[in-house]
């Protein structure tokens, strides 16, 4: 999977926050082998909490795509966006723009502008999206070179809502890399994802919160290689009727 | 003079911003800065100046989804 000239092989997205302990974290990040993790930027304390935390996800040694999480306005998100890229030294930025508290559902039209002033500035926007083509296709036009389609309301962990919608974004946008960015909440919504032909899933929530969340990690890598593996193989039709596996022919009269 | 610091009133005596982060104690170099919702770079921190009642937010990279 190519990411902006990046080719990154995991295809499992992991978010930082939630976990029990910075220890288990650092567990789930070892566990699934992912090569890109989540960040925010938030209040930073004279004690320096913040620089402890950077120091440790440096040694992880993975990608850091910070995020614009809790943002509402595009002014917001593209201040949280200039912020993130001075102080972690990257152009990458996973663009949220929140229409509503209850169910962050992405305000796409702030999306789209804050996503062209972003590009326009040379940040490589990873838009946190609906499953909407227009908007999809007004995302690229702003310069976007991947869509992160939701499953399911972020923490959510409803899996996919609308599985169809999934499968017209891959339709219609066969070269771009789809990313699901949240709802996910078991390893078999996952797997359905990749079956569908989307390229990553990113999971906070999922992993953070489950008992074992090494353990889940490991789980969900696993469903999202089979997932993939699965798709690649070209699975068959469904179909409502029963069709025999066994071949009639040779089939002895016993009756 | 008097300034909002990540939603906290803090005094200081610093006139610009580069001057009253190490006042604050903050001396990190893991910090982002923004003075009254507007983005202040590294490099532009020694020649911004602060006004009474400003809001400025130090951010720094944490736990995010």
């Amino acid at each position: 999977m190519r990411l902006y000239g990046i080719d990154v092989t995991s295809r499992l997205l992991l978010g930082t926050a939630q976990y029990p302990s910075p220890a288990i974290l650092a567990d789930a990040i070892r566990a699934c082998d992912t090569q890109i993790i989540t960040v925010s930027l938030r209040r930073e304390t004279a004690d320096g909490t913040g620089a402890g935390f950077w120091d440790t996800l440096r040694e992880t040694g993975t990608y850091i795509l910070p995020n614009t999480a809790g943002c509402h306005s595009v002014q917001e998100a593209v201040t949280t966006a200039h912020m993130a890229r001075e102080v972690l030294g990257t152009d990458w930025i996973k663009l949220e723009v929140i229409g509503h508290s209850d169910t962050l559902q992405p305000d796409v039209f702030g999306l789209v502008e804050a996503a062209r002033i972003l590009c326009d500035d040379g940040f490589q926007v990873f838009p946190y999206t609906t499953d909407d083509l227009v908007v999809g296709e007004r995302l690229l036009d702003a310069g976007c070179e991947v869509l992160m389609p939701w499953g399911a309301p972020i923490g959510s962990g409803q899996g996919l809502r609308n599985p169809d919608a999934l499968r017209s974004m891959r339709a219609h946008f066969p070269d771009v890399p789809l990313i699901v960015d949240a709802g996910i909440g078991r390893p078999s919504d996952a797997a359905k994802a990749m079956e569908l032909g989307m390229d990553a899933v990113l999971l906070n929530t999922a992993v953070a919160k489950a008992g074992d969340p090494a353990e889940m990690a490991r789980a969900m890598t696993l469903a999202i290689d089979a997932g993939r593996a699965g798709y690649l193989a070209d699975p068959i039709e469904p179909r409502d009727m029963a069709v025999p596996s066994t071949p009639l022919l040779g089939l002895a009269e016993l009756a | 003079m008097k300034i909002i610091v990540n939603a906290q009133l803090h005094e200081v005596t610093a006139s610009t911003l580069g001057a009253a982060l190490p006042e604050l104690g903050f001396t990190s170099a893991a910090i982002a800065t923004a003075l009254n919702g507007s983005f202040v770079s590294k490099e532009t921190r020694d020649t911004t100046s602060l006004t009474e009642g400003d809001r400025l937010e130090i951010l720094a990279p944490m736990q995010g989804g």
